[in-house]
């Protein structure tokens, strides 16, 4: 690797898995399987840049965020951010190197105390990087950050139940921002927002992004929302990247059958551009990361399975355009109309000897998909 | 005669000390066999307010409900919880969005399906059971035999938001009322949900009010649309006319602050400023007026009256968006 791409290059995680163990019994407590929640990613996110991680619930995109960050201890393979590996970083070396690293949450009520004005909730930030060094330049610092997010200097002394979904969203902005970090992670940024308030919290992260030379890693299930965003975007199935490339390729020309049938299922504001549309309805439910599909993970549902390699082989994610990776055996083929879809029977999933019962450990978004 | 029709729904909720708030204010809507009425807006808007209105489901203490809602020429409101009750899952049915807190967590899929045939249908349990099997089966639940005996937490989300809708249509109910069905779905189980409940009203003739926020969702599906702001309709029309040509500058702001996938990247979104939390309240004006890009000084001293601007459009507002009368409309 020349040592300009990796100036360009702010995190690269390389092969990382996170499977979260299922344990059963109270007296012996014996893991029984795994939740392969991510299983094998390889992506860089370049300086300056927007990437997008799209998917749906159960893909493992929130884990692959939150396992970039250490906040949940990947199993296997490492981050490597701003050249240092993150997985050899331990105790306060960590806690140091957090502040370069933020995370936005989905959910603007459940992530800010309640109990805690929004002067609190931004000082402690600064206070525990050690940034918070006197009252006049804090207080300046407080008046920058609520001005950039576009909050009145007013709201310090409020508490989160006094502002509205989108202002709250906003408070959870300027604590990220808080500490100066190079990269945001942003976990669903808006979909918990009304739709009209969605674009006005669009719209400031683009700003931030200009006026702060913000790196983001946009992790969302509304790929129309991510399009929008990002410069390049990933589509994650079953704890895999399925296919990668810059957001304007993707969409024109999507390569992997799930990225086609994920595109065309998402409705478009316009009844013109509805009833012309074909749509790639799939068969079934996602089946359970713990007990994932052999060979590729979507061969399952995929309506261009072929005989050969889709059930046996695990397809590697290749780049098959210029920038453009795609994890299919057939996406030449399938690319140039040698390969035409078919149909396909719902297949049952069968249980996987892990009774519902079984409280899981790990995020709630896996537990939907456990036992379709 | 329209299969429903609502005139005038009000519902007020009161409580002891507090100031009256008006949920829904005067919504009129008509639904035809086969037909599908969409009622869209933001969180708060009065729609999920309107469908448990209809469906006879608010509270008898602390909310004050007006207007008449006609069901073949029958006042729902004006009948006696026990007839409504009898015409709740047998006339009506009903899709909540959650379909994990609208199933009963203890008792089986089975259990729950069979209970309205019995009830409305007067079926023994054993035949029952056999038309529940087929129910499953028919909105798209495989191994429907075995998931007669499971449980809620057993299925997936969109399994279960599938036996929701085997529920509402065990009577073949000639209404069904969705109540932003597919929200908690992810996109590709929706586009299942939304083909079957497509497929419902084309094949049986049943009538749908679909309740959602997402404008997608209305452009594939409804034919009419009531775009509600603050508990009022601020706009109807025909959805084509609707999406060719927004009005409201509600409407037109909405459409235009979501990113669309067909649409070339890069242009900033245009959101619509403040929030819900800025709205006066209709008496003084219109409740939108301080959100407004097209408000007038008229805006927030006159209550602006629903008027028919033609084209079966109707219309609430001072100061409507012009039409562009170069783009081609296309029914």
């Amino acid at each position: 690797m020349s040592a300009d791409s990796t100036a360009a290059e702010l995190v690269s995680v390389q092969g990382i898995k996170v499977h979260f163990p299922i344990r059963r019994g109270v007296v012996l407590d014996r893991t029984v399987g795994y939740v392969y929640a991510v299983d094998g990613v390889d992506l860089t996110v370049r300086r300056g840049e927007t990437y997008g991680l799209v998917g749906e619930s159960g893909c493992g995109k929130s884990t692959l965020g939150r396992a970039v960050l250490r906040l949940t201890e990947p199993t296997a393979g490492r981050v490597v951010f701003d050249g240092t590996d993150l997985s050899a970083l331990k105790g306060e070396q960590l806690r140091s190197m957090r502040r370069r690293m933020q995370m936005v949450f989905q959910d603007p009520m459940s992530s800010l105390d309640p109990r805690q004005s929004v002067e609190s909730i931004l000082v402690e930030g600064l206070r525990a990087h050690g940034l918070d060094k006197s009252r006049e330049s804090t207080a300046k610092r407080l008046r920058e950050l609520l001005s950039a997010v576009g909050l009145p200097t007013t709201s310090l002394r409020k508490y989160p139940h006094e502002f509205s979904g989108g202002q709250r969203q906003r408070i959870g902005i300027a604590r990220a921002l808080s500490v100066e970090p190079d990269l945001i992670i942003a976990d669903e940024p808006v979909s918990a927002l009304d739709v009209s308030v969605q674009a006005q919290v669009v719209n400031l992260l683009e700003e931030l992004q200009e006026q702060f030379g913000l790196t983001y890693l946009v992790i969302a299930h509304d790929l129309a929302v991510v399009r929008h965003i990002s410069d390049r975007v990933g589509v994650m199935y079953l704890g895999g990247l399925v296919e990668e490339a810059g957001s304007d390729d993707l969409y024109a020309e999507p390569l992997h059958p799930y990225t086609r049938a994920l595109l065309s299922a998402i409705p478009v504001p316009d009844p013109r551009v509805e009833d012309q549309r074909e749509r790639i309805l799939l068969t079934g439910d996602l089946p359970s990361p713990a007990n994932p599909p052999n060979g590729c993970r979507f061969h399952t549902r995929c309506p261009w399975k072929q005989d050969t390699k889709c059930s046996t082989e695990r397809p590697e994610l290749r780049e098959v355009l210029p920038g453009h990776r795609v994890a299919c055996h057939w996406a030449e083929d399938i690319r140039s109309g040698r390969i035409r879809p078919h149909e396909v029977r719902a297949e049952l999933v069968v249980e996987d000897g892990i009774s519902p019962d079984v409280p899981l450990v790990g995020p709630a978004s896996v537990t939907e998909v456990l036992n379709p | 005669m329209a299969l429903l029709e609502v005139r005038d729904l009000t519902v007020v909720f009161e409580r002891k000390g507090e100031q009256p708030f008006t949920a829904v204010d005067h919504v009129s809507f008509d639904v035809e066999p086969g037909q599908t009425v969409g009622l869209v807006g933001e969180s708060g808007c009065g729609k999920s307010v309107t469908s448990l209105a209809v469906m006879g489901l608010l509270p008898r203490r602390g909310a004050r409900i007006g207007g008449t809602v006609n069901y073949e020429g029958v006042n729902l409101l004006a009948l006696s919880d026990r007839e409504m009750r009898d015409r709740r899952g047998r006339d009506l049915g009903m899709v909540f969005q959650d379909p994990l807190s609208s199933l009963n967590p203890v008792i089986p899929i089975g259990v729950q399906v069979t209970e309205v045939l019995e009830r409305h249908r007067d079926m023994p349990r054993k035949k029952a059971m056999v038309e529940a099997e087929d129910l499953l089966d028919k909105v798209g639940i495989p191994d429907p035999r075995r998931r007669l005996s499971e449980y809620p937490h057993q299925l997936s989300g969109g399994m279960r938001q599938r036996a929701l809708i085997a529920i509402a249509l065990a009577c073949r109910p000639r209404l069904l009322i969705a109540d932003e069905p597919t929200t908690a779905l992810d996109v590709t189980i929706q586009a299942q949900i939304l083909a079957l409940l497509k497929e419902l009203v084309q094949d049986m003739g049943t009538a749908l009010v679909m309740i959602t926020h997402d404008l997608g969702v209305v452009a594939g599906l409804c034919d009419e649309v009531n775009v509600l702001y603050g508990g009022r309709v601020v706009e109807k029309a025909q959805r084509h006319e609707l999406f060719a040509q927004p009005r409201h500058p509600y409407t037109h702001g909405l459409l235009n602050s979501i990113p669309r996938l067909d649409a070339p990247r890069g242009e900033k979104l245009s959101p619509i400023r403040g929030s819900v939390a800025d709205n006066i309240p209709w008496e003084q004006g219109c409740a939108f007026a301080p959100r407004c890009p097209n408000a007038l000084d008229v805006c927030v001293q006159r209550t602006p009256e629903q008027e028919d601007v033609g084209g079966g459009r109707l219309l609430r507002c001072h100061n409507p968006v012009q039409p562009v009368v170069t783009e081609e409309v296309s029914v």
